[in-house]
């Protein structure tokens, strides 16, 4: 058992699955509000770009984006995300590809469970806003998306357990994760892989299982009593 | 509530704004796809050469219609494994019998949590080193493995969730013309769930269907695999990935309409359960594993 710790790294394993997912979690969320709001204007062009970008992204496996950001963007296109005089270069560059492929798929994600939040909100609440003459963007600012994400707590909590365990398919492009970790153990000591996989299944319930009970609590406690 | 109410039909000046927002939009979009389209001709990959592959026949008989079939085939087999396992786990959760309840509780809490890629790793691991099935069908068997454990937890909570939706009289019908509880889970219950959830069920495709690309990491020779595998002879990885992105954008996007259709027909005919939402997953509650995506 101590070998996955000393000769495999593991703490180094799970401390890169959560960079990825906090680093993801972040950009997807900024990006997805955006492609909301898109979706969700009165302009029937924007809408039609925000619908597209979810249509595209959605259907698209994560490990060909993940693989397209690495063999496509970086290795064809030259799109550089790190200094590439540094001695770590390589991890680096490829770590943030990976968060950037992440971000790109979850992104679409977020959009649709913020839409599912504006679904929640009844008609009169934009009624009353659109009668007290506030435009689209004070409506949406004032009244719309703060009680959006409060009735999208749980599909955006959804997602970022999603997205926890997506992280793994970052091992396409060897960032040196837990399912990275699971595929050298395989190679390298093969005797060790039941335990590596209990070790690795483990980490992941760690990781998912608070999460999901702060957002059954969360989505109780936030959501707008009606 | 739906996004139409959200603004006033336009007057005049907000048409006006509308044409200009539409300019704007139209021309970002146009910059964006104008700076890819120099990055890519800069580094030559938009010569004949690299997009000829496609027109060759050998392309798409040796890479890409194999790899194609390898996806569908590897989807078919998860799914229906999957909805037979997932259905049978529906029932074992609902039954009166408490240890059925149990195991059937844990296997879904547990193969909810983990990652597919992980389970894969695993069965292939397994399959390679003890040599239970030939080394040439471990990927497949092993891309299957972790693509039915985890959809089978996810068809078991959608079945569940449909029940559960069930005006609760079906349930009390059920009882008081004297079926045992069973009796009423297997021929009242479960085929109006089953029809209800049926758009979750379609979408749910779409998501093995993408989760197949993840046999890409256990050498399986899907669509992603064979089409990188045929990209390294003529050098051309970008229309590679472009075509294949393609192919599965179009596929799962049909599908995905067949599910909206199917949810639309169930509506108008008064047989749903949830209002809104079952294909997108937000009527799904949340807890490990959260909505397929």
């Amino acid at each position: 058992m101590s070998t996955l710790f000393d000769q495999f790294s593991f703490w180094s394993a799970f401390w890169m699955t959560i960079k990825l997912t906090l680093g993801a979690a972040v950009g997807s969320l900024i990006l997805g509000t955006i492609v909301a709001v898109l979706r969700l204007s009165p302009v029937p062009m924007l809408r039609f770009l925000g619908t597209s970008y979810v249509n595209i992204f959605r259907n698209t496996p994560l490990t060909l984006i993940i693989l397209a950001s690495n063999l496509v963007l970086w290795a064809k296109l030259g799109v550089v995300m790190a200094n590439s005089k540094s001695p770590d270069f390589f991890n680096t560059n490829n770590f943030r590809l990976a968060v950037l492929g992440l971000t790109v798929y979850h992104a679409s994600y977020v959009c649709e469970a913020l839409r599912s939040g504006v679904n929640t909100i009844p008609l009169g609440q934009a009624e009353a806003a659109r009668s007290i003459g506030l435009t689209f963007g004070q409506s949406l600012k004032e009244v719309i998306l703060p009680q959006a994400f409060r009735g999208a707590v749980v599909p955006l909590g959804n997602t970022l357990i999603a997205l926890t365990k997506n992280t793994t398919v970052a091992v396409t492009i060897g960032v040196a994760e837990m399912a990275a970790m699971l595929a050298k153990v395989t190679e390298d000591d093969p005797g060790l892989l039941n335990q590596a996989f209990v070790l690795t299944a483990l980490a992941f319930v760690v990781l998912t299982l608070p999460v999901g009970l702060a957002v059954s609590w969360l989505g109780k406690r936030l959501a707008v009593k009606r | 509530m739906s996004a139409g109410v959200l603004f006033d039909a336009p007057g005049p000046k907000a048409r006006r704004r509308h044409l200009i927002l539409t300019g704007v939009g139209v021309l970002v979009v146009l910059a964006i796809a104008w700076v890819i389209f120099q990055r890519l001709a800069d580094k030559n990959q938009l010569t004949s050469a690299m997009w000829k592959p496609f027109l060759q026949s050998s392309t798409w008989t040796s890479y890409l219609l194999p790899g194609l079939w390898g996806t569908i085939k590897a989807a078919l087999i998860s799914i229906l494994l999957a909805g037979l396992l997932g259905g049978l786990l529906a029932l074992a959760r609902m039954s009166e019998i408490g240890p059925l309840r149990w195991i059937a509780s844990v296997w879904v809490e547990i193969f909810r949590a983990i990652p597919v890629l992980l389970m894969m790793l695993f069965s292939y691991g397994y399959l390679s080193t003890s040599n239970v099935v030939d080394s040439e069908v471990a990927p497949l068997y092993a891309t299957v493995t972790g693509l039915v454990l985890y959809n089978s937890a996810v068809v078991c909570e959608v079945i569940r969730s449909g029940v559960d939706q069930l005006p609760k009289g079906q349930r009390e019908a059920g009882l008081s013309i004297g079926l045992r509880p069973s009796e009423t889970l297997r021929i009242v219950l479960l085929p109006q769930a089953i029809t209800a959830m049926l758009p979750a069920l379609i979408s749910q495709l779409v998501v093995v269907l993408k989760d197949t690309a993840l046999g890409y990491n256990v050498l399986y020779g899907e669509l992603l695999y064979n089409g990188k595998t045929s990209s390294v002879g003529p050098a051309n990885i970008v229309p590679t990935i472009f075509v294949i992105a393609l192919i599965y954008i179009l596929l799962n996007y049909s599908i995905g309409k067949i599910a909206e259709y199917v949810e639309g027909r169930l509506k108008r005919r008064g047989r749903t359960v949830a209002d809104t939402g079952v294909v997108d997953g937000a009527a799904e509650p949340a807890a490990p594993g959260g909505t397929a995506v």
